[in-house]
């Protein structure tokens, strides 16, 4: 008995972890999946109802605006962030004085909740007394910012903000992965006569391609879950415009009780992020085993 | 002879670039400078309103200076202003928030280390798949568990508590925490460890005698990322609990969002700035972990 307890120990210890997981994650997934084949309402039924809810859910205006929501912010979250953070990791890259002050202001904003961020942004870019007002005072007079609360323009202030949160991850990445390639390189091709900016376009940028990979992946990441920002910055508002797919799960289970519809929409977040993922483990699980 | 000949050709052209690029490097610091700014300006306007009165911030701009030291919206979101309904501030929730943190970080990390300590030293047939069954649990969008987590947490009656929250910080933070302990132990030399087993040295005395004391930096890490996650959590805070038992990311939310009499901005900047401040100390005075975190463990969002 003492034996068997000594030899797998080991087991015993993992044992937790794994069934942790296992129910909490695995088994819970599986509970949506089936749910989301019911007509639950209030209280989840067991009853299979077939693919009404994932039905139901592609003929709603508000899913079919939150999914078009969230592939404008997605496609602009992605550019922004990667493009600034793949400029500031350049330019921080060139033996720049005060390195890890600029570094620290960039970053800072990742330490931040989505919360505090959005609070923040809420109040500067609101009409009445932000930056609107900000230049109305300075003399600009017919100044106008209110993509806050317009319609049309109120999923743009939700970008500011994101890019404003995570592009200096991105810095922080590009950063690392320039710092890893060998000086040599860059010494050998600049006494070949390329210039800096072939150094980079033509060298460096493309030897950053699993940082780019990685990067893709955290961002779309982020923003399929993005939440807390748009509770903070708009409540999906004004009216349902900035509505997108995680805050549309909440409501439609906690505010409307359509628990069924609402672990369809949860599913199909699963999916999207599961295309994306899945890929990607495998990738660098490639990598690693190649190692 | 040929590399000190290239060498000296390169400082030649380093020289020459030297002053062609003088204009490039002004720019490059413009540039800078300029993001710079844009990075730090939310947190200048935060600062900055909560020490004004209401009067000065409709009198003056986002930008402007504050009259004086003024500490009363500080003192109202911590606080509140002393009357009975509706009075909402931030002090019990902030509390909420430490009591939540602290279990919840020291029992995924201690997990976390076991389990990388177990996929790392006490490998056993198929021990890559229960990793990968492990690490797939950072991907999952939180979407797909929360109906049936309101449920179970229901079941379990701590639903609307912290004990509750603690519960699901833990859980949904073991997939980090072994990802980290299992990518630092891996390079940890796995003859140590055979040669402690061959002197009789058992499971639990290798970890606290072999590992523990070479695991500072990752525990280091793995705590401040756990840290930051959960102080700055709002979904399962929001979904799971309301009220009393709310943690502080709600509580901020909700004060803003409270839509009593008159607006407030400088109360409510005082209280996002609160709310942040706990994160962004560690993230001062360790943000070489905090990256490092951050970058290993940044699949979740």
């Amino acid at each position: 008995m003492f034996k068997w307890l000594e030899k797998n120990l080991p087991k015993i210890v993992m044992a937790p972890a794994v069934g942790l997981i296992g129910w909490f994650v695995y088994g819970f997934v599986l509970w949506t999946l089936y749910i989301s084949f019911t007509n639950s309402k209030i209280l989840p039924k067991y009853e299979l109802w077939g693919v009404g809810q994932y039905v139901k859910l592609w003929g709603s205006r508000k899913w079919l605006i939150a999914v078009d929501n969230l592939l404008i912010f997605t496609a602009l979250f992605l550019i922004f962030c990667i493009v600034i953070g793949i400029i500031l990791a350049i330019f921080l890259d060139q033996k720049i004085r005060a390195e890890g002050l600029l570094r620290t202001i960039y970053l800072y904003p990742m330490a931040l909740s989505f919360i505090v961020t959005g609070t923040a942004w809420k109040w500067i870019l609101n009409p009445t007394l932000g930056i609107q007002k900000m230049f109305r005072d300075w003399g600009f007079e017919n100044f106008t910012f209110d993509w806050l609360v317009d319609r049309e323009m109120a999923i743009y202030t939700i970008v500011i903000a994101g890019v404003w949160q995570s592009a200096g991850f991105v810095m922080a990445l590009f950063l690392a992965g320039l710092r890893s390639v060998e000086d040599e390189i860059v010494k050998a091709a600049k006494i070949d006569g390329a210039s800096l900016f072939t150094v980079y376009w033509k060298i460096l940028l493309p030897m950053m391609r699993p940082v780019f990979f990685t990067s893709f992946v955290i961002l779309v990441h982020i923003s399929i879950k993005s939440y807390d920002l748009i509770v903070a910055l708009t409540q999906g508002g004004p009216g349902i415009s900035t509505t997108m797919p995680a805050l549309y799960m909440t409501q439609t289970a906690f505010h409307k009780s359509q628990v069924g519809l609402s672990a369809a929409s949860a599913m199909m977040m699963f999916m999207a992020v599961a295309a994306v993922i899945i890929p990607y483990l495998y990738s660098e699980l490639r990598r690693e085993n190649a190692r | 002879m040929q590399d000190s000949l290239k060498s000296s050709s390169y400082q030649q052209l380093e020289q020459k670039s030297k002053y062609t690029n003088m204009f490039l490097r002004w720019f490059l610091y413009f540039i800078l400078i300029l993001f710079a700014s844009y990075f730090i300006f939310p947190l200048y306007v935060m600062v900055v309103t909560s020490l004004k009165t209401m009067e000065e911030i409709r009198q003056g701009t986002l930008l402007s200076w504050p009259s004086g030291l003024n500490l009363d919206s500080w003192a109202v979101a911590w606080g509140g202003r002393g009357y009975g309904a509706g009075d909402t501030f931030l002090r019990p929730y902030f509390w909420n928030s430490i009591k939540m943190v602290v279990p919840a970080v020291f029992f995924s990390t201690f997990i976390g280390a076991m389990t990388g300590y177990v996929l790392t030293k006490w490998r056993f047939k198929g021990d890559q798949w229960v990793f990968l069954f492990l690490l797939f649990g950072c991907f999952i969008p939180f979407q797909a568990i929360l109906l049936p987590m309101a449920r179970t947490l229901g079941v379990l009656g701590i639903s609307n508590s912290v004990v509750g929250l603690v519960l699901v910080h833990t859980v949904y933070g073991i997939p980090f925490t072994t990802l980290f302990f299992r990518n630092y132990y891996v390079s940890v030399p796995t003859e140590l460890v055979k040669a402690a087993r061959i002197d009789g040295a058992g499971f639990f005395k290798i970890f606290f005698k072999i590992l523990l004391p070479i695991s500072a930096p990752i525990i280091v890490v793995t705590v401040i990322w756990q840290f930051t996650q959960i102080w700055n959590d709002f979904l399962f805070g929001s979904t799971f609990s309301f009220g009393e038992a709310a943690p502080i990311q709600v509580a901020l939310n909700n004060m803003v969002l409270s839509s009593t009499s008159v607006k407030e901005y400088n109360v409510d900047m005082a209280s996002a700035i609160i709310a942040g401040i706990p994160t962004l100390i560690v993230y001062v005075l360790a943000g070489k972990y905090f990256i490092r975190g951050l970058t290993s463990g940044a699949v979740k969002g």
